[in-house]
């Protein structure tokens, strides 16, 4: 098989957060997503004048974004499937910076997701598909509908509140690692377990937290990405897919069919398998969420997930290193995560992690969920170029 | 008895999805099948989500279903008719098509609900416009 065209084509040269994360009721929205964009641009070495894409998600994002930025870009990607959006935007960026038409990428994230500032209002209209065969039921977004794979998964593999619970364990230890983390104290099990009921089978610790924050990433070609301030993290693969908005429109509740698409087209364009993967950075909106994406991106068998993240395997020390920032459930989410997931790749490869680091990381996979299991987006970057 | 001050959103019907609202509004369970493809599906549309086919007509449920999976909601949107903590489950009609709905008649406990276990439809009219297709569990034969 021939090397796919767009294997290793591009880098990801600049990543940063805002200069804050957690309950920021002094910054708005926008503010969160320029102050990304500008450290994480000073991370890449590069001026805003060189940017001439720029790619983001969410409500008039793609004009509000570059308006806000002073960016006149000459491509724009506003793809909006949810926290994995970000993901799928260095796919498309590495796709147009590949055909010529755009060579520096900016793709910013900012939400207000806690205190709300500047946020577009999240309400369907009455005679929307969501308000007419969902929200009537009371639905709690996120919380009912995340549940919904989560209950038949446990029917149908035996698959635990326990092991859930293992992943919001280990996760935090890695939080505790993390200077930037919202919640850092040590977790138990019987923590997660004993939380507030929110929507069963979810305690209030399996669910990630509410927080205010921005991110930003800068994706350039491999060539240009060598003459930039730190070392390039090259994206081998990328893939993704969409199967429904409504969970009630989900395809199958025992698989993640979104994400074993995206994975399969990430790792078969990166040249890679899973046993390649040093580090994991998956979107855990939910316990059950990362335990799904091993699952779909072939770190396990259908329904093997639950024993997988047993006995704190992806904890400090453990043999699968995964959500080493501590992910949603305790480092940070801002509403639409994704965004994170590729900051601490990066990081990571390039060995800036400090007490979390994971020793001669040099391939990482990011892995997000959009809306309710409805999107998926799937990217292998590597310190070595192909 | 219709309760005309129903606090809870209350479905407003497109020309798509109307004629689903009026059969509920008449106690009949509808979904949509494909003459062409065979597909059957609920939302309504007017083309088959299988394979875009104009040639859909409406079918009448015979209201057994299975709980295909649930959830139990212990924090309802404010304003909400309903007492937390209640059960919305996705059901599956035993023609095919899955719905979301609410379980009744039984205790929003995981203890004494099962995935697949037999389900059938009841109606509850929220507005004199508006009536639910809700479920509750069914005794077997």
């Amino acid at each position: 098989m021939s090397a796919h065209a767009l294997r290793g084509s591009a880098a990801i040269v600049g990543v940063a957060e805002s200069d804050e994360l957690g309950k920021l009721p002094h910054k708005s929205s926008l503010a969160l997503h320029m102050e990304a964009a500008h450290n994480a641009l000073a991370d890449a070495g590069l001026k805003k004048s060189d940017v001439d894409a720029v790619f983001t998600s969410g409500r008039n994002m793609a004009s509000d974004v570059p308006e806000y930025l002073g960016i006149r870009p000459r491509f724009v990607g506003g793809t909006q499937v949810g926290g994995c959006s970000f993901i799928l935007h260095v796919e498309h960026a590495m796709a147009a910076i590949h055909a010529g038409l755009c060579d520096v990428a900016l793709i910013t994230h900012g939400e207000s997701g806690a205190s709300r500032i500047a946020m577009p209002a999240p309400r369907w209209g009455d005679d929307s598909t969501n308000s007419q065969f969902e929200i009537v039921w009371g639905t709690a977004g996120p919380p009912t509908g995340y549940g919904m794979l989560a209950t038949r998964h446990m029917h149908q593999y035996g698959t635990t509140k326990t092991q859930m619970a293992e992943v919001a364990v280990a996760t935090r230890k890695w939080a505790a690692m993390n200077p930037k983390a919202y919640a850092r104290d040590p977790l138990t099990v019987a923590d997660v377990l004993g939380s507030r009921m929110i929507a069963w089978p979810f305690n209030l610790l399996d669910c990630c937290l509410v927080t205010d924050g921005g991110g930003a990433a800068v994706v350039t070609s491999a060539a240009r990405a060598r003459d930039c301030a730190k070392a390039p993290a090259y994206v081998l693969g990328a893939g993704s897919c969409t199967t429904h908005q409504m969970v009630s429109q989900m395809p199958n509740y025992d698989r993640w069919d979104a994400a074993e698409v995206s994975g399969a087209r990430a790792f078969a364009m990166a040249g890679v398998r899973p046993a390649d993967i040093d580090v994991a950075e998956f979107y855990d909106a939910f316990t059950i969420t990362p335990i799904l994406a091993l699952e779909a991106l072939g770190f396990c068998g259908r329904g093997e997930g639950g024993p997988f993240v047993s006995g704190q395997r992806t904890a400090p020390g453990g043999d699968f290193p995964m959500n080493t920032n501590g992910g949603g459930l305790s480092y940070t989410h801002t509403g639409m995560y994704g965004i994170f997931t590729i900051i601490e790749a990066v990081r990571q490869l390039r060995g800036e992690c400090g007490p979390r680091q994971v020793a001669g990381a040099r391939t990482a996979v990011c892995h997000g969920t959009g809306g309710i299991w409805s999107a998926a987006a799937t990217m292998i970057v590597s310190r070595d170029q192909p | 008895m219709a309760d005309t001050t129903y606090m809870g959103p209350i479905p407003k019907p497109t020309p798509e999805t109307r004629p689903y609202w009026e059969a509920a509004k008449q106690r009949r369970l509808v979904f949509q099948a494909c003459d062409d493809c065979g597909a059957r599906y609920f939302y309504p549309r007017p083309l088959c989500p299988g394979c875009l086919s104009r040639a859909v007509r409406w079918v009448e449920a015979s209201g057994r279903a299975r709980l295909h999976t649930f959830v139990i909601n212990h924090r309802p949107p404010r304003n909400y008719p309903v007492a937390g903590p209640f059960v919305i489950g996705m059901v599956e009609l035993e023609e095919g098509p899955r719905m979301m709905s609410h379980i009744v008649e039984v205790a929003a406990d995981p203890q004494a609900l099962q995935c697949d276990m037999p389900l059938e439809v009841v109606f509850e009219d929220i507005t004199p416009e508006i009536t639910l297709a809700k479920f509750r569990p069914r005794a077997t034969a």
